[in-house]
């Protein structure tokens, strides 16, 4: 029997029990990201780095005051990054405003309308941070020989697509995901493109160790009931992987035994 | 003098270190601060002096996927 004791994971020498993952974007205000993100249980919470609203009022709750980094191990992202500079710049900036937390999530984007990411840059951005010191979480396409050239340079964990971030398209293309799983030995996170509850099992069913989500559940009509269905069915999918699933077959097969029939 | 501060004119008092920028804009919370593309560390924001024409960029975490 499996259980969330025991089936931990490791991203950069931290073991996590919650393998999802959640973005802080898109929620309504401060109550409802709370709501949602409590409800999911995720332990690595993404937050994005931007310029400070120097009109702020001053009783306007700051995003680490919602999700303390003493209780969340926070994953500044570079969301907005259209070349490597401005990603390297943002982590670094993000390690000092964390006080030297140095987990991140590389996202090297390319085309606003797709918003797939520059492998090219994400590369030579991954290099330089990993030079840097950073322990980097890397988002990239859903393709294995990328993966595995993202995990040789040192990244922590790679995290492919399951389509375009914000679709909530489900993962397009399980052959690939189920190749990228096969082949690393570095933790591999679906990251975007989950729209629903099944899209998280089926990744999870793929043998995938985690799925980083945001759209999906901000935008869900009940954010917090959507956040407690991605909990059950991360859940409900690693252990279906775990359990192994029965062979498909192309006909029936009886459940019910044909001896001791007495009609 | 002036500086460019996130992208906007902002005036301040010549000589102006980086304590007193953040006095005067009474920030709250966690942020971080990067003069001419240089990163301020935290236990530098009292020596640090400001010059006229700086461009001063001051950031936090917000919502983000």
């Amino acid at each position: 029997m499996t259980n969330s004791h025991t089936d931990k994971f490791t991203i950069a020498d931290s073991k996590y029990s919650s393998r999802l993952l959640v973005g802080t974007g898109k929620y309504k205000n401060s109550e409802q990201t709370k709501s949602a993100i409590d409800k999911s249980g995720a332990e690595i919470v993404t937050v994005a780095i931007r310029r400070t609203n120097l009109g702020q009022k001053k009783n306007e709750p700051n995003l680490l005051d919602i999700i303390p980094p003493d209780k969340y191990t926070i994953l500044p992202n570079t969301a907005g990054c259209y070349d490597a500079a401005s990603a390297v710049r943002t982590c670094q900036l993000a390690r000092e405003l964390l006080n030297g937390h140095d987990l991140v999530k590389l996202e090297v984007l390319a085309d606003e309308k797709t918003l797939f990411p520059d492998i090219t840059q994400t590369l030579d951005a991954a290099k330089k941070l990993i030079d840097d010191n950073f322990k980097v979480m890397v988002y990239t396409t859903d393709d294995p020989i990328i993966a595995k050239r993202l995990e040789e340079i040192g990244c922590v964990a790679v995290m492919p697509l399951a389509a375009p971030i914000g679709s909530g398209l489900g993962i397009q293309n399980p052959y690939n995901i189920r190749t990228i799983v096969e082949n690393a030995s570095v933790p591999i996170i679906v990251d975007a493109g989950v729209g629903t509850a099944s899209d998280a099992s089926i990744a999870m069913e793929l043998g995938c160790d985690g799925v980083l989500m945001n759209t999906a559940i901000a935008e869900a009509k009940n954010p917090t009931l959507m956040a407690s269905a991605m909990k059950k069915a991360i859940q409900a999918g690693r252990e279906a992987y775990l359990a192994g699933r029965m062979p498909k077959r192309a006909y029936a097969s009886a459940s019910s035994p044909i001896d001791g029939r007495f009609f | 003098m002036k500086v460019l501060l996130n992208g906007s004119s902002y005036s301040i008092e010549d000589n102006c270190s980086v304590v007193a920028l953040i006095k005067n804009l009474e920030l709250n919370g966690k942020y971080a601060i990067e003069i001419n593309q240089t990163i301020i560390p935290r236990s530098k924001y009292s020596n640090q002096k400001i010059n006229s024409g700086d461009k001063i960029e001051i950031v936090q975490a917000i919502g983000g996927g």
